[in-house]
């Protein structure tokens, strides 16, 4: 099968490359391994659209994607996206933790982002079901959040609907270069994708993907672990954190309460199929019920995991690829990809049609892990 | 492989699709018709779009229900659609209780 360009993964980043790319009458295809759309970390995380806490290296991804595609993004793919901005809170409660939110902070505010440290009162004033506990907290305001699993499917229903072709069920196993170009996607199936471009996003499964054609990129599955709880009557819409980064969340549209968890044994977890560990959630309700001890009778109903692409320097690898003309690697997300997903298939669309990059990618090159 | 290009025919309106097939997310069966329509070939796609069975009863009461209607939108057999997966914890469980898996918690 032909396309223009094909894209190997469905996560949200495949699904917002192919949108931007079907939306300029580019012929594009999208292989899915599993049986499910978006199926990694993509509808697996904690809805965080965050600037704070960022990597200076990819905070001008956020940041453009807040101030110009977030607002819009429900009305762009006809889906509800559930987007607040009502900033973010990272919470603290010893000096440990405030060296630590200072550091934060500190860094943010030279890149230019609006965050500042506050004291408990005034976080009690922004969030009045904190407890007392909390002592500091940074105050990112532009900061917010947004429903992945409607994010992910919107963009591909979008892509879709523009006439990008997706196909599940189909694993990539092999890249194949033709006149020194990457040319080819084979399939486990047998079958063979030919396309002038091939964007490379399928999590860390990416890595033996990229083997094929001699490219590595040095990333480890790394589980990420989640509870969700029933619906109660509205009470805030910022988006938490904590310095320790036990958990984060924050209450969605519908009622419920979404937070990830942190139990710090995620990238020691069992290989295979991500499965939610035993200890995770009830750690996570001790530390969210030490800040916010009026959720201590809401109702968990459920719990998951999944696998993020988590990069030897924790930001992803955003490139073309020097010595394989065709391929570009959009991989190794550590984790923190939703937020930016929209800034990020904007820029692969870009990157695919030689076009200059709304955004500088120069420090997301595939090349710039060197030994030291 | 499974082609979601591939031809369903069109969405056709139903006299009935105003019935709320889940009960716990109030979702219609025209919802889920739509959706199917949109590309959501799955009962996980479904779930996520939608959030069918994601409620207090995680999908207990409506999950045969679901199964059937997405089905017969696509035309196969509902034993040839995968099953969404269950997960814990069994019961909707107290952040309070859940939070004392420890003797000391």
């Amino acid at each position: 099968m032909n396309s223009d360009v094909l894209i190997i993964g469905s996560g949200i980043i495949g699904c917002a490359a192919a949108y931007n790319l079907a939306k300029k009458g580019v012929k594009v295809t999208v292989i899915e391994a599993s049986s499910n759309i978006g199926n990694g970390g993509s509808v697996r995380n904690g809805g965080g659209v965050r600037q704070s806490g960022r990597d200076p290296r990819e905070l001008p991804l956020v940041m453009y994607a807040i101030k110009n595609i977030w607002p819009n993004l429900s009305e762009m793919l006809d889906t509800n996206v559930e987007y607040h901005q009502q900033g973010n809170l990272r919470l603290g409660s010893t000096e440990r933790h405030k060296q630590i939110l200072d550091g934060l902070t500190e860094r943010a505010v030279k890149c230019g982002l609006d965050v500042r440290m506050i004291d408990g009162k005034e976080a009690r004033e922004i969030n009045p079901y904190l407890s007392d506990a909390v002592t500091c907290a940074s105050w990112c305001p532009t900061d917010g959040h947004a429903n992945p699993l409607t994010a992910t499917m919107g963009y591909y229903k979008m892509a879709r609907r523009l006439g990008a072709h997706f196909i599940s069920d189909e694993k990539i196993v092999e890249l194949r270069k033709h006149k020194g170009a990457v040319r080819q996607a084979v399939a486990a199936s047998g079958n063979v994708y030919e396309a002038d471009r091939i964007i490379l996003a399928a999590g860390f499964e990416s890595r033996a993907i990229a083997n094929t054609v001699g490219i590595d990129v040095p990333m480890q599955p790394v589980l990420l672990e989640t509870l969700v709880t029933e619906a109660v009557p509205p009470m805030f819409w910022q988006m938490l954190g904590t310095a320790d980064a036990d958990f984060y969340g924050h209450q969605t549209d519908h009622g419920s309460f979404v937070f990830g968890l942190n139990s710090g044994l995620e990238p020691y977890a069992k290989p295979g199929k991500p499965v939610s560990s035993s200890i995770a959630a009830s750690a996570a309700c001790r530390g969210i019920m030490h800040y916010f001890p009026s959720l201590e009778g809401i109702k968990v109903v459920r719990t998951w995991a999944g696998w993020m692409d988590s990069c030897a320097d924790h930001v992803p690898v955003i490139s073309k690829v020097d010595e394989c003309p065709g391929l570009i690697l959009a991989c190794g997300f550590t984790g923190h990809g939703f937020g930016i997903s929209p800034a990020v298939g904007l820029v692969l669309s870009q990157l695919a049609c030689d076009e200059e990059t709304a955004v500088d990618l120069s420090a997301l090159r595939y090349d710039r892990f060197a030994a030291k | 492989m499974n082609d979601r290009s591939r031809d369903i025919g069109e969405f056709v309106p139903q006299p009935d699709d105003d019935m709320i097939v889940c009960r716990c997310e109030e979702i219609t069966k025209g919802e889920i018709r739509r959706a199917v329509h949109d590309g959501m070939f799955t009962l996980t796609e479904i779930r996520r779009y939608l959030r069918t069975g994601m409620g207090l009863c995680q999908g207990q009461t409506c999950t045969k229900l679901v199964k059937a209607i997405v089905s017969r939108e696509l035309g196969v057999r509902p034993n040839e659609l995968e099953p969404a997966t269950g997960r814990a914890p069994m019961r909707p469980i107290e952040m309070k209780i859940l939070a004392k898996d420890k003797e000391d918690a």
